[in-house]
């Protein structure tokens, strides 16, 4: 059977964890979004290019510093070992080389939209006395809304489609850590291409559709 | 019934009630996690199926390249065996001391063929043939980093042909990446081993590196220090290591050493 239980188990697996890194990434990712694009600090544009380099790095790089950071022998990995926190071959794992993977293609985007909205308005809103939460919430983000969501669709799909950081960070345990993209690579490795086309279908069909929905909100955020 | 009697039965009931709760605590059943090469992929699941038909333990796998698997490993990872397709990432666990003294045993060998698609007309008598005008790109995995590539080159060096091959080769990921460039045509040779060109039914051997004359290839097994299943660890090891164990991993291909 084709679309047998574990192909179900590591979709569902797979968008969950997905689902879950981006909305861990969400808060953090509009908030620094937002400091590049109505802020100048300091050391400004070194931060900018520090977030996109997961972006461009070879992702096993980035999964080979994670490793570093999160396994026993590092400091932050032992205090987070010692309260029983297990990082390495565990879901977490996946999340977290999910998460940084895909952080910069949301504050990308959600940078952008940010970028677009008319900061004449956000200072007509100050003049009447409304606070800067407050213009946040109310002025800023429903302008840009439909760009924050493009920009966590595509955060989304990146982090489904992860696989290097993944396989270093979280290992390839199936059914425990084993996304799509590790699956296919254990179904090559082991000459099953019909089980790996399988997954191979359902990753692209997801794929299409989030990556199409998000770039059909940010052409209808340009038209509003 | 008198209420001695009674409280007798309710005392021995009681007993064995106790007795049948303390047996989890004291036997305790664990999962044993094996960090393995991918090419151990297929044996290891038909052995762990195997193994927990008769275990009150469970096998869990996670599988990679050696050289990630060992990199985990020495980051302390929680793996609790580490089953390597090279001697050279095991060594540099053992040197680091992540190893559990007395636990290594180099189980496994393999042997290296070279490949051709399976409507080829190449044929390889000797490494030689690979000199050939006819064959232009010989697919072979990373050559500075992962096994397979490692013994071909160190092979094809004593064969005093690797200076002349190597502007031929085209570095591809591993095993599995050198078996699909094979398949579809792109190069015209490659080398992997013998268990792995078995699971392709789109590519041919033409030639087997001789044993004796070829490095040797061994994938050894041993007990991670840090694991917390010791236990359980040496049990499933031990399986491995008895007939039937050597029986699935003859059926495979392999040649079993020890």
């Amino acid at each position: 059977m084709i679309f047998s239980v574990e192909t179900w188990h590591i979709t569902v697996f797979s968008l969950a964890v997905g689902l879950a890194s981006t909305l861990v990434i969400l808060p953090f990712g509009v908030a620094l979004a937002w400091l590049f694009a109505r802020r100048d600090w300091p050391l400004k544009s070194i931060v900018e290019t520090i977030v996109l380099l997961p972006l461009v790095m070879p992702p096993v790089s980035t999964g080979l510093i994670l490793l570093k950071i999160f396994g026993r022998r590092n400091p932050i990995g032992q205090w987070l070992y010692d309260r029983g926190i297990e990082v390495v071959f565990n879901w977490k794992g996946v999340l977290i080389a999910m998460a940084v993977m895909s952080f910069p293609l949301l504050v990308r985007s959600v940078r952008t939209s940010f970028s677009e909205v008319n900061p004449r308005l956000e200072q007509i809103a100050a003049t009447l006395g409304a606070s800067g939460l407050r213009i946040f919430f109310v002025i800023t983000v429903p302008l840009a809304y439909k760009g924050i969501v493009a920009g966590a669709l595509l955060a989304f799909s990146r982090a489904l489609g992860e696989f290097g950081a993944t396989i270093l960070l979280a290992g390839n345990i199936p059914g425990r850590t084993q996304t799509l993209s590790l699956a296919i690579f254990n179904f090559v490795q082991t000459g099953k291409d019909p089980e790996a086309y399988v997954l191979l279908g359902i990753t692209v069909s997801l794929a299409f559709v989030f990556v199409w929905c998000s770039e059909w909100l940010l052409r209808a955020g340009k038209k509003a | 019934m008198t209420i001695s009697k009674f409280a007798r039965m309710a005392f021995s009931w009681l007993t064995v009630i106790l007795f049948m709760l303390s047996v989890p605590i004291s036997a305790r059943a664990d999962e044993v996690l094996v960090s393995a090469a991918a090419s151990l992929t297929d044996v290891l699941g038909d052995i762990g199926k195997a193994y927990q038909l008769k275990s009150k333990h469970k096998l869990a796998l996670t599988l990679g390249p050696s050289n990630f698997l060992a990199r985990q490993i020495d980051e302390g990872a929680p793996a609790d065996i580490f089953f390597s397709a090279d001697l050279a990432q095991m060594d540099l666990l053992e040197k680091n001391g992540r190893l559990e003294p007395g636990t290594r045993r180099n189980l496994l060998s393999n042997q290296l063929v070279v490949i051709v698609p399976a409507n080829s007309k190449l044929s390889v008598a000797s490494p030689k043939d690979l000199m050939k005008p006819e064959v232009k790109k010989i697919a072979l995995a990373d050559p500075a980093a992962v096994p397979v590539g490692v013994y071909t080159s160190k092979y094809l060096a004593d064969e005093g042909l690797w200076n002349k091959v190597k502007p031929k080769i085209v570095p591809v990921l591993d095993v599995r990446a050198t078996l699909a460039s094979v398949e579809s045509g792109n190069v015209e040779a490659g080398f992997v081993y013998k268990t792995d060109a078995a699971i392709s039914q789109k590519v041919k051997i033409v030639f087997e590196v001789p044993i004796e004359k070829g490095p040797k290839i061994t994938y050894p097994l041993a007990i991670v220090r840090e694991s917390k299943k010791k236990e359980a660890a040496r049990d499933f090891m031990n399986y491995v290591l008895g007939s039937t164990g050597k029986a699935a991993f003859k059926k495979y291909g392999f040649v079993v050493l020890d």
